[in-house]
This record gives C-alpha cells, sequence and structure tokens, in this order.
C-alpha cells in the first residue's frame, strides 16, 4: 500500500517538473503553427479581399470585409464547376476500379508467400522506384493509339495504371494483418475458398479497402502532370489544370479569384483527411511494416 | 467450448497433413482475373519504358524505332548536365526527407502532449497533404514574390538581414527554400505515423521507467526510439523513393532555374521527353534513376538490418 502511494509520488513529481519544459514547447508550438497555418490563413484572407485591397503594397492579414465576389467570379467565370465537375468523376471511377482490381490481387500476394509473391512484390517496388514521368511515354502512345487522348477515360487508364501498384501494396499489408487462423478455420468448417475471400476476408478488409479508396481519389484529385500531357480541351481539364492555367495566364493580376478557386479545391482533401487521418497514415505504411 | 475445443484438434491435425493450406492453392485463380488489367495497365507499360531505354526513339508520328543496344547508357556517361541534375536530385531528395522527418518527428511528440491548441495543430498538420501540389506550389510562390510577397514584409518588418532576398529566384537560396517547401509539403504523412506509433506506447511502461529513477532523456532513448524504429525507417525509404523521382513541385515554383540550381533529374528526363522528344534517352535516364535508388535502398537496409542484428 505505501509502496504504491510512494511510486504516484514519484510520478507526480516527474510530471511536475515538465513544467520546466512548457516554455521551450510553446515556443515550438507557436512556431508550427505559423509554418504550417500562415500560408493557408494568408490564401483564405486573399480570397476575401477586393481588387482595391489586393492593390496595397502592404496587404494585411485582416481583409477590411467579407468579399465574396472572388468566390462567386472563379465559379461563375472561370469554369471551375466544370473542371471540378471533371476531377470528381475521374477520381471517383479511378479509385472504383482501383479497389476492384486490387482487392482479389492483394489477397493472393499476401496469401500465397511463394516465388509468386516475391515477384509481385519485386514489380510493385520497382513500378515505385521508376520514374512516373517516363511511364508516360508509353501510356501516351497507347492513349493515342486507342483514341482516348485528351478525354476523361483516358485519364482515367492512366491514373488506374499510376495508382494501382500502392494501392496493391497498401492492401496487401492489411491483409497480412488479418490472421490466417481464421480462414483456415472456415476452411475446417467446409467452405469453399470463394467462400472464404467473400464472407471471411472481405468484412474484415473493409476499413482497409476505404482508406485506398480515399487515398486513390485524393491522388487523382489532385493529380496534375498526367492530366497536363493528356488533357488539351478546356472542358476537359481538371481543377488543378484550370487553377494552373489560370495562375499562368492572369493569376498575377486577379489573385483574390486566384486564391478563392485553390481554397476551394483543397476543402474536399482536407475534409476527407480530417475524417480519416489516422486510418490513412496506418494504411499507407501497413504494407512496409508488416512486409 | 467443447466444440471449439474439438475445431482445434481438427486444425491442428489438417495442419499437419496440410489440408488447412490445401484451400490456398485455389485462390490464385480468384486473383487472375485482377491480374489480366494489372498486367496490361502496369506491367506492360513500365517493361515498355525499359524497353524505350535501349531504342532511339523519338516524339512524331510514324518514326522508325530501331534498337540500338546500349546506346542511350554510353551517351549518358558522359553527360555532365545530367551527373550535375543527379548529384542535385540526391540533394534534393536526402534533404527533403530527412528535414521532413525532423520536423515532423517534433510535431509528433507535442502534439503526443497535453497541451492547449491541439485540436487546432491536429488540423493544422494536415493541411499540407490535403492541398493539391498544384496549389501548394501556386500559394508559396505568390508567398514568396520578390517585390510584395508576405513573407518579404513580415522578413522586412522583423528586420531579418537579407530580408529582401529573391528566394527563389537567387543563385544561394532557391534550392534550400525549394528544399524547405518540399518538407512543409512532406511533414504530415510522417507526423501521422509516427504519432500512431508514440501513441502505440503503453504509459505504464512510462511510469514504470520514471519509478526506476530513469530520466527524460533515458525514456526517450530507450522506449521512445525504439517505439518509432520500424515506422522511421520505413518512411525514410519510402521519402526518398518519392522525392527523388518527384518534380511537381519543383517545376512550378522555379523550373529547375536559377541557372540549373534547382533542376533535379526527374525534371531534366521529363524536358529531354516532352521538350526535345528524345523519348530513348529519357527512358534511359529513367533507368539509372531507378538502378541508383535500388542501390541506395540496398545500402540503406542493409544497414538498418545489421543494427537490428547487433542488438
Amino acid at each position: 500500500m505505501s509502496t504504491t502511494s510512494k511510486q504516484t509520488v514519484v510520478i507526480a513529481v516527474e510530471k511536475k517538473k515538465r513544467k520546466y519544459y512548457l516554455i521551450p514547447t510553446y515556443i515550438a508550438v507557436v512556431f508550427y503553427v505559423l509554418f504550417l497555418g500562415f500560408p493557408f490563413i494568408w490564401m483564405f484572407s486573399t480570397s476575401l479581399k477586393t481588387p482595391y485591397e489586393l492593390l496595397q503594397l502592404h496587404p494585411s492579414l485582416i481583409p477590411d470585409g467579407f468579399y465574396w465576389q472572388n468566390y462567386i467570379d472563379i465559379i461563375e467565370k472561370r469554369g471551375l464547376i466544370n473542371s471540378a465537375k471533371n476531377s470528381f468523376v475521374i477520381a471517383i471511377l479511378t479509385a472504383v476500379l482501383t479497389t476492384v482490381f486490387t482487392v482479389p490481387a492483394a489477397y493472393a500476394i499476401a496469401r500465397l508467400r511463394k516465388v509468386f509473391s516475391g515477384v509481385a512484390t519485386g514489380w510493385i517496388l520497382i513500378s515505385q522506384v521508376f520514374p512516373v514521368s517516363l511511364v508516360i511515354i508509353p501510356l501516351f502512345m497507347a492513349v493515342r493509339r486507342i483514341g482516348l487522348l485528351d478525354t476523361i477515360w483516358g485519364l482515367v487508364l492512366v491514373y488506374l495504371v499510376a495508382s494501382l501498384p500502392f494501392a496493391l501494396w497498401m492492401l496487401k499489408g492489411y491483409v497480412s494483418s488479418i490472421p490466417v487462423d481464421l480462414e483456415e478455420a472456415g476452411a475446417m468448417d467446409g467452405a469453399s475458398s470463394f467462400q472464404i475471400l467473400v464472407r471471411i476476408v472481405f468484412p474484415l478488409l473493409v476499413p482497409g479497402i476505404v482508406a485506398t479508396a480515399l487515398f486513390t481519389f485524393l491522388n487523382s484529385w489532385n493529380e496534375f502532370f498526367f492530366a497536363l500531357v493528356l488533357i488539351q480541351s478546356p472542358e476537359n481539364e481538371t481543377l488543378p489544370l484550370t487553377l494552373a492555367r489560370f495562375m499562368g495566364s492572369e493569376g498575377q493580376v486577379l489573385l483574390g479569384p486566384l486564391a478563392a478557386g485553390a481554397f476551394l479545391a483543397t476543402i474536399p482533401s482536407l475534409v476527407i483527411f480530417g475524417i480519416m487521418q489516422r486510418k490513412l497514415a496506418s494504411g499507407l505504411l501497413a504494407g512496409a511494416v508488416k512486409g | 467450448m467443447s466444440n471449439t475445443a474439438v475445431k482445434d484438434v481438427k486444425l491442428k491435425k489438417a495442419k499437419k497433413s496440410g489440408k488447412a493450406k490445401l484451400y490456398n492453392r485455389g485462390a490464385w485463380i480468384y486473383a487472375l482475373p485482377a491480374f489480366i488489367p494489372l498486367v496490361l495497365l502496369s506491367v506492360v507499360p513500365l517493361s515498355q519504358a525499359v524497353w524505350t531505354a535501349f531504342t532511339d526513339s523519338v516524339a512524331g508520328f510514324d518514326v522508325k524505332v530501331s534498337f540500338i543496344g546500349f546506346e542511350n547508357f554510353r551517351r549518358l556517361a558522359g553527360d555532365t548536365l545530367f551527373w550535375q541534375s543527379f548529384k542535385i536530385g540526391i540533394i534534393w531528395a536526402v534533404s527533403v526527407t530527412f528535414l521532413a522527418l525532423f520536423l515532423g518527428f517534433g510535431l509528433a511528440l507535442l502534439l503526443n502532449q497535453k497541451l492547449r491548441f491541439l485540436g487546432l495543430m491536429r488540423v493544422l498538420s494536415l493541411v499540407p497533404w490535403a492541398m493539391p501540389p498544384v496549389v501548394v506550389a501556386i500559394m508559396w510562390s505568390l508567398l514568396l514574390r520578390p517585390q510584395s510577397g508576405p513573407i518579404v514584409d513580415l522578413f522586412t518588418a522583423l528586420h531579418i538581414p537579407g530580408a529582401k532576398t529573391d528566394w527563389l529566384g537567387d543563385f544561394n537560396t532557391a534550392l534550400p527554400t525549394v528544399i524547405l517547401i518540399g518538407a512543409w509539403v512532406g511533414m504530415p504523412v510522417i507526423t501521422v505515423s509516427i504519432l500512431a506509433a508514440l501513441q502505440g506506447i503503453p504509459t505504464e511502461m512510462v511510469e514504470a521507467a520514471i519509478i526506476d529513477g530513469a530520466n527524460a532523456w533515458k525514456r526517450f532513448r530507450y522506449i521512445t526510439l525504439p517505439a518509432i524504429r520500424a515506422i522511421t525507417s520505413a518512411l525514410i525509404a519510402l521519402n526518398i523513393i518519392w522525392n527523388f523521382s518527384s518534380f511537381g513541385l519543383v517545376f512550378v515554383l522555379t523550373a529547375g532555374g536559377p541557372g540549373g540550381k534547382t533542376f533535379v533529374p526527374a525534371l531534366f528526363a521529363y524536358n529531354e521527353a516532352f521538350k526535345y522528344g528524345n523519348f530513348g534517352y529519357a527512358a534511359s535516364m529513367g533507368v539509372v534513376m531507378a538502378l541508383a535508388i535500388v542501390g541506395m535502398l540496398s545500402i540503406y537496409l542493409r544497414a538498418t538490418k545489421k543494427e537490428d542484428t547487433q542488438r
């Protein structure tokens, strides 16, 4: 009894010592808040400023008022709605197709630990290592040959190529974390391998599938270079393309609408990340840590 | 209860006779439909890209392509511009990775404590990750505008020497600035992953260490560090791969300039292919870069493995 109370005292004393660390800790907090938050807040503030305010030589961080016209401008006049729609359709299609293709394959790779699995893993690694900007050469030629250049489907195809290896890797990690005993028990009860996959593995894999799909969605939503190479007509543009074009042509002049568009483009990802942060991060590295 | 026991016995028997493993043998048939698109969409283009490195392929319709063996590589070996860019690429990848690791680790340690503004920090820590890279590049180039950008204003107000520097346009500051922005982008993945590992440390363990008289440094050294070892080596390897072959940020921020100071090899290869149309030559650069990463990683992995066995 007395030893436990002694221990509590020791712990309490040690915790009190922490007070000395408080000042440097909060200095670090301020640094991080500024480093991470300032650019974002500055962009939001810029998106609410009138053209006159933006012309001031030394603008303040807090806008004079809420000037929503920038948002109306970028949405109505710059075709942002259409590019957002394109980006959304492309990202959804990519995420769904990637998931459909990778789930069974990931299962096979994770469970068949033989030559086959080794080859598959090696290839996943190589595809991560090889600069994507060069895989685009044969892809570009293939997409042109089948007549999908400058189409949404052509871009979906290319995004599939880009996202399959990593999605496979992520999912493989999730499959490995499901105990094989469960499946063996299922086999003992006379379930066929297809039943095992659908009834036992699939339900346990749902969180991993959701994380993989969201990750793929965000990557396609944000992607810029493949779109730059493959899309030519404005009506097929994705959101990053429209923003970049806007930045290049008149962004320095029309800072307000540009900031508004950039802010709007960030919101979907921020919401998804806010909800999924823990899961996404552990998923990203599931393949790495669990082998 | 007896039911499970029976099952256990059954299972053990089955395992011995290899019966339980048998169901696995058929599994690849279900995976086959998945591998066909995988092979078509990933293995084929990748192999084609590697094959291109051994040809004289150039841009344009109906150009005859012929196999030229290692000619591209021979030419590349003497291409001093590429090797200069290669050096910049290694500096870029390694610095971004370790700076992001350092900053992300610090942030994870902070987020793991009971502090005020924790909720705000958590949301903020995700912002760079959630932001589309194009938006990141646009935003930073606006922030760093040489004449009237807010950062120049801020530094001038704080009387920081050299406040008026054109951070992205100056020979000396361009690469460090781009590296800092790269670390800003790379921080969140690292922060969230390390934080997850830190939160896996049982509090009883820390309390026991306190009772045994371990000071803060010792607790950090013998509890915190081992807990994040595995995740950290995975993060280092992944980030070096990603950063070495990425060039989006550099492309938008500086386009390789000023004077080639930020000309990373991925951008070099991209220009060679899409600006000058030398597909074959560009592909050979890709192959060399891939080999370099594999080399670096195998050295790194061997080193971490050695450390593990010494423990």
